[in-house]
């Protein structure tokens, strides 16, 4: 395992107890505590790639952790485009990695606006 | 003016934001603070959730006194409210004029606003027009590409960080540290602390430049004398730690099938190039990356506020704005630190306010921000990013993250259009027209194109709207959504 959670029993820090929380990622429970995110969940229990990209497919997860790269984003209990790096993780979440590209079908990004303005 | 009526608004709950939605209040105004986030503290007071109460936060942070404080202070102001979880995600100029404010203003500014769990649907719209708006949006790390950087297992040193202090959670068991700037010692300092193996910190500048930037004007660095004691501690750390802090070296390359295996480490020339043969590759398995700060400049612009050359908001002695009624503070400001948000925050928020900014705390505030400020001319000096870099990109170097587009797409569309406007490349190349709305690669296509425009610093909406959200939305926002104002 690469990456990993430092058990509250052995963190300097001494974060409060683990509250165990369950979520179901590709229908496999991951385990994690209360208070971390979905994406802190995956780290945690040594996953780090979770999404395959739109053009060539290549694996990701993380990258610059705060929100801003959009590399992290999963399906969560059935709706898309959520950024697992700031969702906090509820027990029993379903968590579906995600393919494809970014936005609702149908939606639209209109590329004369840079961007994805009304992406979703 | 009595500043009872006056409601400023500060968006942003880092070091800036706090110490401005403190300031704003001792002088008499009502205060809402607006955070993304659903804990308080920015980056740099990044924390365990109250879910998580950790019995030795002190551990991971410097200054967490002064965090508690300010957050303590605000939670108990009767005249200020904050918001956690609320996303700005526009910012509209208006003018009413059945709406004149206290301050005699006719014209102002509406944010649209979205409270409720990260990207969920169905999240309270809500929109402020304030009497006076303090700009705090922080920043966030700037990583240049290279090849393999979009490998998991290369993550930010922002990532790392984040990852570290608020889940922690170790990215890796041996990890690698490179870019530039003083961040990265902080950074590994997490990284021990998770457990983690650092095999090395690796500094883009030279010892030349770094000599250059911080000891030219030594007198400065006395007045930033708190930051020098935190960077000594961590410098400490390392040495404990036997973790070697190497100058003049990158990381130039990831490798791994599926994930990072391995980096090759090469030395740098002053211009930041690769000298060659100097190639060598360490086992890893993880890598965190930074080379500097891009500010988060969208609702700055939008309201209109003048850029410096380098595009940071420009602002007078008291914090305020070219835009009448909007004041900024931290790292959108330049890249100095949190005492230096912490100061400019206190004398924004007072100004903000219509506090006097000869009595109370405000002088002191006023000293130290102009103590901090030398502080960023310095880090620009010393760890500036230096051009040479673009020698270690290959033609197959993913430069865009969302779109993968390539270094050799973008030179051939360049070729191929006789462009070098980055709005143009972008459209042929499709580099940078992903859901990061090209966050993580528009300067570098800048850089590669040599076009300083503020075009790519440009989002009339902050982050992507659901459809839904976007009906949900009160007045003439819609409007706005679908047609971006050009400001
Ligand atoms: C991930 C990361 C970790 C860092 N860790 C350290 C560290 O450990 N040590 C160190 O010395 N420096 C660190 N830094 C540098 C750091 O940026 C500054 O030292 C300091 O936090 C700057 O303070 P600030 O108040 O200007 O901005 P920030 O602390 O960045 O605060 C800005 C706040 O504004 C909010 N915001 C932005 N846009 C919006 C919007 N549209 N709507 C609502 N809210 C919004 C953000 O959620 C954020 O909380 C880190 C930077 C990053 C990116
Ligand atoms: S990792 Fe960048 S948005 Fe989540």
């Amino acid at each position: 395992m690469t990456s990993r959670r430092i058990p509250a029993a052995a963190d300097p820090v001494r974060p409060g107890p683990d509250r165990p929380l369950t979520i179901w990622v590709d229908g496999e429970p991951v385990t994690g505590t209360a208070g971390q995110t979905i994406a802190g969940v995956l780290l945690g229990a040594g996953r780090r790639q979770w999404r395959s990209t739109g053009q060539s497919g290549a694996p990701r997860g993380v990258f610059c952790g705060i929100g801003v790269c959009f590399d992290c984003v999963v399906e969560v209990n059935g709706l898309r485009d959520v950024r697992a790096c700031l969702r906090r993780a509820q027990d029993g979440d379903v968590v579906a990695p995600q393919g494809g590209p970014f936005g609702e079908p149908g939606a639209g990004r209109s590329d004369e606006h840079d961007g994805p303005e009304v992406a979703r | 003016m009595s500043g009872q009526e006056r409601h400023v608004v500060v968006v942003g709950a880092g070091p800036a934001g706090l110490a401005a939605a403190r300031a704003a209040a001792d002088a008499g105004a009502r205060v809402t603070v607006l955070d993304a986030a659903d804990v308080l503290g920015g980056q740099y007071w990044r924390h365990l959730p109250d879910e998580r109460p950790a019995g030795r936060e002190h551990l991971l942070h410097h200054k967490w006194d002064t965090y508690r404080a300010l957050s303590d202070a605000l939670r108990a102001h009767p005249a200020v409210t904050v918001v956690p979880t609320a996303q700005v995600w526009s910012l509209e100029q208006v003018s009413s004029p059945g709406l004149v404010s206290s301050s005699g203003r006719r014209d102002g500014v509406r944010l649209n606003v979205l409270v409720g769990e990260p990207d969920a649907a169905g999240r309270a719209a809500r929109t402020f027009e304030p009497d006076a708006l303090v700009l705090a949006t922080g920043a966030h790390d700037r990583t240049l590409p290279f090849p393999g950087w979009q490998l998991p297992g290369v993550y930010s040193a922002g990532a790392a960080q984040a990852l570290a202090k608020g889940e922690r959670v170790a990215v890796g068991r041996r990890v690698v540290v490179a870019g530039a700037g003083p961040f990265l010692l902080p950074v590994a300092s997490s990284l021990l602390r998770t457990g983690a193996t650092v095999l090395g910190v690796h500094e883009a500048s030279r010892t030349g430049s770094l000599a250059r930037g911080w000891l030219d004007r030594p007198w400065e660095l006395a007045g930033a004398v708190g930051k020098a004691g935190e960077l000594a501690g961590y410098v400490g750390e390392l040495v404990r730690h036997r973790v070697p802090w190497r100058p003049g070296e990158a990381v130039v390359a990831a490798h791994g099938d599926g994930q990072v295996e391995a980096v090759t480490v090469a030395r740098l020339d002053a211009r930041w190039a690769p000298v060659p043969g100097t190639e060598r590759q360490v086992e890893a398995d993880a890598v965190a990356v930074s080379h500097g700060f891009t500010p988060r400049l969208e609702l700055a612009i939008a309201a209109g506020c003048a850029l410096t050359a380098s595009r940071f908001v420009i602002v007078d002695d008291t914090q305020a704005t070219s835009v009448p009624g909007v004041w900024a503070a931290g790292e959108i400001t330049g890249i100095g630190g949190a005492d230096a948000a912490l100061a400019e925050g206190a004398v924004a928020g007072a100004a903000a306010a219509g506090g006097d900014l000869g009595a109370g705390a405000a002088p002191r505030a006023i000293r130290s921000r102009d103590r901090a400020r030398g502080f960023a001319a310095r880090i620009e000096a010393a760890h500036g990013i230096r051009g040479g870099w673009v020698r270690w990109l290959r033609d197959d170097t993913v430069v865009c993250r969302c779109e993968e587009t390539t270094y050799g797409r973008v030179r051939e569309v360049v070729e191929l259009t006789g462009s070098h406007e980055t709005r143009s490349v972008k459209l042929t190349s499709r580099a940078g027209l992903g859901p990061c709305q090209a966050r993580m690669c528009g300067r570098t296509l800048q850089d590669l194109l040599d076009d300083g425009g503020t075009g790519v610093d440009r989002r009339p909406i902050v982050v992507p709207v659901r459809l839904g959200d976007l009906a949900a939305t009160p007045t003439s926002s819609t409007h706005t959504a679908s047609q971006p104002q050009e400001t």
